[in-house]
């Protein structure tokens, strides 16, 4: 069995990755357990968004829309569940549901492996996501959310930077080519 | 995905997974005012169609009855229509009864007042066969000691004077036929000078010079020189005043309702008389009647 196929659409050649057994579960776990805990002991760690990492980069590796926005919709519904009786089921659903959608399908079209690629797509991921949470908030939750604010703007590079580390580390979990 | 090209196959998933999750927040979100956002999107959803069912089954429903079950509206309209005119008819009897006990009460009240004047109550019981002369007929005549030359009066005023009496019944001339006359004088400045009928609802008062100053409203009463009536009887009001020579023309409005007399009082003598006024003389005014009403009525009064 190959351990990455090409999809070849005229003259495009992207790699479509797969990861050893169980590592996207496993990954996804970890990141929702660091996402609860790590803001108990470091304040300041409340501005990453990790289950949003995971869903960026499993959906960029990936590159299937399907599976992408089910990994979104299934980590999004988690992250919910662990945020407590003010975040409605289904609010970072949704969002990540969009994202894993969206990551899947520009991975599909572009190469991504490039940590300034994944630097660049991770604020622009971060943005949609944000723009979709405030507008689910606006819309449904009759609540004032804001659009955009200076600690999104600061949140939005810090977890790019991260992604681009983390992605380092995520990238030995696929099967070796 | 049966039918679903295979490429639109993750938009279509797409679609599908965002509106479920959509309607689990609808589930939850709950709104003060107005439940779960699940309810009220369920119910803004449905609510138009119930709406518009309503209105149909209400437009149906009213064409139903106002076009089509009418087998006993026409009947109940006939009746409706028959038992009005009666209502209305008996209105009618109504009014006038209660408008019949109220001039017999004024004349009640007029006669008690002036007690010691000889007078009889009599019933306005015809009018004139011809539109030229203005003359009524009373239900009194020679039997009840009617003669000719009494003076005929209502509490309002004069009416006019009896031409003719019969046995039982008397025609009296009233003040505005043009052969009639009463001698009459302003209530302020006193000036005398006879009143006659014109054939016309205004009589005319004679012989009163330009130099004098008369004012329109003025009240004019019975002066007592005709022998006929008392002095300070209500005549009428001055209406027109217009210059003569070499007298005015000064027109007079009837203090008593002519056209409109039912009953009146005839005085029984041509001795001058001081009648009693009552400080505002009305027909209308009823008043409540008092014991001797019961024992004096108006109308069997005999001289």
């Amino acid at each position: 069995m190959n351990d990455t196929y090409d999809i070849r659409g005229s003259e495009l050649h992207i790699e479509v990755h797969k990861f050893r057994a169980g590592a996207i579960i496993l990954a996804t776990a970890f990141a929702l357990v660091l996402q609860a805990f790590l803001p108990i002991y470091f304040p300041k760690a409340s501005i990453l968004d990790l289950p949003l990492l995971i869903v960026i980069y499993f959906g960029l590796s990936r590159r299937n829309p399907s599976t992408g926005l089910l990994l979104g919709m299934a980590i999004g519904i988690l992250q919910d569940s662990l945020s407590g009786p003010t975040v409605p089921l289904g609010l970072y659903g949704i969002a990540k549901t969009i994202i894993g959608y969206l990551a899947s399908s520009i991975g599909a079209r572009l190469d991504t492996e490039h940590p300034a690629a994944r630097f660049a797509l991770t604020i622009a991921f971060f943005a949609v996501h944000q723009g979709i949470i405030a507008l689910t908030r606006r819309l449904l939750l009759s609540q004032p959310e804001p659009w955009f604010t200076m600690h999104l703007g600061i949140a939005a590079l810090v977890n790019a930077v991260v992604a681009v580390f983390l992605f380092m580390l995520l990238d030995r979990l696929r099967k070796p080519s | 995905m049966v039918g679903i090209p295979s490429r639109h196959r993750s938009i279509f998933l797409l679609g599908g997974v965002v509106l479920l999750q959509i309607l689990l927040l609808a589930v939850q979100i709950k709104r003060d005012s107005q439940g779960r956002l699940i309810r009220v999107w369920t119910v803004g959803a449905v609510s138009p169609f119930e709406r518009a069912g309503a209105h149909g089954v209400s437009h149906v429903r009213d064409t139903w009855n106002h076009y089509f079950a009418l087998q006993h509206t026409s009947r109940e309209n006939e009746d409706l229509r028959r038992e009005n005119g009666a209502l209305k008819l008996e209105i009618t009897q109504l009014q006038s009864k209660a408008g019949e006990a109220d001039r017999l009460a004024a004349l009640l009240k007029f006669r008690q007042t002036n007690v010691d004047v000889p007078m009889i109550s009599a019933r306005v019981i015809g009018g004139s066969a011809d539109s030229a002369s203005q003359t009524i007929y009373l239900d009194r005549g020679e039997r009840d000691g009617i003669r000719k030359n009494m003076g005929v009066i209502t509490p309002d005023g004069v009416v006019g004077k009896v031409i003719e009496s019969y046995k039982d019944t008397a025609q009296v001339l009233l003040l505005t036929d043009k052969d009639s006359g009463v001698g009459a004088m302003l209530v302020e400045s006193r000036l005398q000078g006879p009143v006659g009928g014109t054939g016309e609802p205004l009589m005319v008062m004679k012989y009163i010079p330009n130099d004098d100053n008369v004012n329109s409203g003025e009240r004019v009463v019975t002066s007592g020189m005709d022998r006929i009536f008392p002095r300070d009887l209500p005549v009428g009001t001055i209406a027109e005043i217009k210059a003569g020579s070499p007298f005015k023309q000064l027109r007079v409005k009837p203090a008593a309702s002519l056209e409109r007399l039912e009953e009146v009082f005839i005085l029984l003598t041509m001795k001058p008389l001081e009648l009693k006024q009552e400080s505002a003389p009305s027909s209308a005014a009823p008043t409540a009647a008092p014991s001797a009403a019961a024992t004096n009525p108006p109308s069997p009064e005999k001289p």
